[in-house]
């Protein structure tokens, strides 16, 4: 074949099977919050292979540069200074981006075909050429990702280096770390690594250590190993139970068909009450003025 | 040639029609981005983003123009003690049963229906339209508040077109009536047997 994809899971706004006739490895992107010092190196990684520039903010009295993700910055570090139990500080820096979920609200809030597709490997990945500019995708995550560009009016994310790992590279954000806090490999290798992690961590005090791989969204393909994983919410508001909102389910899921069917089944009815019932004529003879 | 009756001035009529072709273009381009099987009809505006970008204006159109509608059919379109009477006949009048239905003004308790459906369901529209318009409003919304508007929007839109798709009908199942959008006029007899209490007004008769 020539060079489109033959591994691709779903696709926005199509309703047939897309071409999907390998089954690569699924990936997943293992970020140890424990390991994580906090220097960006993933962020001027990710900016240097994507090619990306944004614009040179102001700063807001905290670490967290640039503010917020937008359509160049793909990958933030956020910074929450929390005090877990009295008098002890602690420094949690969650490098915020795409999860790629493996239930994505993005590609099914999407109208437009093929502007989101999901690979078998679990690469949730937006095609800008396809995308017309609704932000559906963003009333669809669960984590607030997508970023509509002010330039052209199309959304952008993180595509886990999409285009990288098809040859078989990491992300580029792995290949930088220095302090081996991102790793990257198959799912079941970055679970079982965080096996180990968490064990370590659980040793060193910290008993409520986990994994965070939320079954709301079916799982993601980008995980977190959390010193305190019963309180997502400490990393900067990270949702404990993220899940594609019920509204988003209901617009995009039987609403979409049933409301369809409800106007075609409109349109029948009129027709066959023509045919049946016929018109109103007008029966009186014509009044003389 | 039988005698005619003023029902729709000029004016009127020109702007039923904005509104109408207002609705045409807004109803496709809508469904459009509702269902993927309608996503060919983008086609029709020049590709996905320039739906996206005219769908909101010609909502804006549809809206504006509707309010004068509004405006001037208003008073004419308040409930009477006699449209509860009509409703309950509403079988009789499907089946096309029409003797000894209580006389109708100029409008009728179904045709009654339609207009308080649409003055709800077209600023719903409107507000739901606006906090979800990429890219000049919606980012100032909150991203729950755009799930909520995006699912009114098209709760809105449907029942909206479920009650033009009646009102188109309507028109064509009751002969002579198409013409009174037209023309601007009705024959005395349509008049008569179909809203005598207006008739009566109109003529003295």
């Amino acid at each position: 074949m020539a060079l489109q994809s033959l591994d691709i899971k779903a696709r926005s706004a199509t309703t047939t099977p897309p071409p999907r006739v390998r089954d690569p490895i699924h990936v997943a992107k293992l970020i140890d919050i424990s390991k994580c010092i906090g220097c960006k190196a993933c962020q001027v990684a990710c900016m240097e292979w994507n090619d990306l520039r944004d614009e040179v903010g102001t700063n807001t009295g905290i670490y967290d540069n640039p503010r917020d993700l937008t359509a160049q910055s793909w990958t933030v570090m956020r910074f929450s200074e929390v005090e877990v139990e009295q008098g002890r500080l602690e420094w949690l820096i969650r490098k915020d981006g795409c999860m790629h979920c493996e239930d994505p609200g993005c590609l099914k809030a999407c109208p437009a075909p093929g502007a989101i597709v999901q690979s078998v490997n679990g690469i949730v990945d937006f095609h800008q050429e396809h995308c017309i500019g609704c932000g559906y995708c963003i009333t669809g995550c669960p984590f607030d990702i997508p970023r509509l560009s002010k330039k052209d009016s199309k959304v952008y994310k993180c595509t886990l280096c999409s285009d990288r790992v098809a040859v078989g590279m990491e992300p580029a954000c792995i290949k930088t770390c220095p302090t081996g806090a991102l790793v990257f490999g198959t799912k079941g290798d970055m679970i079982r690594h965080a096996e180990g992690r968490i064990a370590d961590l659980k040793e060193r005090g910290y008993a409520n250590a986990a994994l965070y791989n939320p079954e709301g969204v079916g799982g993601t393909h980008v995980m977190y190993v959390l010193q305190h994983g019963d309180q997502p919410e400490l990393y900067a508001n990270l949702p404990k139970d993220p899940h594609i909102s019920p509204l988003v389910s209901l617009w995009k899921g039987i609403a979409k068909p049933l409301m369809s069917l409800g106007i075609g089944l409109a349109v029948f009815a009129g027709f066959f009450h023509f045919v049946t019932a016929g018109p109103k004529e007008v029966e009186e003879e014509e009044e003389r003025p | 040639m039988s005698t005619m009756i003023q029902r729709y001035t000029a004016r009127e009529r020109s702007n039923h029609w904005v509104v109408a072709i207002a609705f045409i273009l807004a109803g496709l381009s809508g469904l459009a981005l509702f269902h993927p099987a309608f996503f060919f009809l983008t086609n029709l505006f020049g590709g996905g983003p320039w739906t996206r970008i005219l769908h909101p204006f010609i909502g804006v159109v549809m809206f504006l123009f509707f309010m004068v509608i509004a405006v001037q059919f208003w008073g004419r379109n308040r409930f009477t003690p006699a449209d509860r009477e009509w409703r309950k006949r509403i079988g009789d009048v499907v089946r096309n049963r029409d003797q000894g239905l209580p006389e109708a003004g100029k409008y009728n308790a179904g045709q009654k229906i339609l207009f308080w459906v649409m003055v709800v369901s077209i600023p719903v529209l409107l507000i739901s339209g606006i906090v979800v318009w990429q890219p000049w409003f919606a980012p100032f919304f909150p991203i729950g508040l755009l799930r909520v508007a995006v699912v009114v929007h098209a709760l809105a839109a449907w029942i909206m077109i479920l009650g033009i798709v009646v009102h188109v009908y309507a028109a064509i199942w009751v002969k002579g009536t198409v013409r009174a959008m037209t023309r601007g006029t009705v024959s005395a007899a349509w008049a008569k047997q179909h809203h005598r209490a207006w008739y009566r007004e109109m003529t003295g008769k």
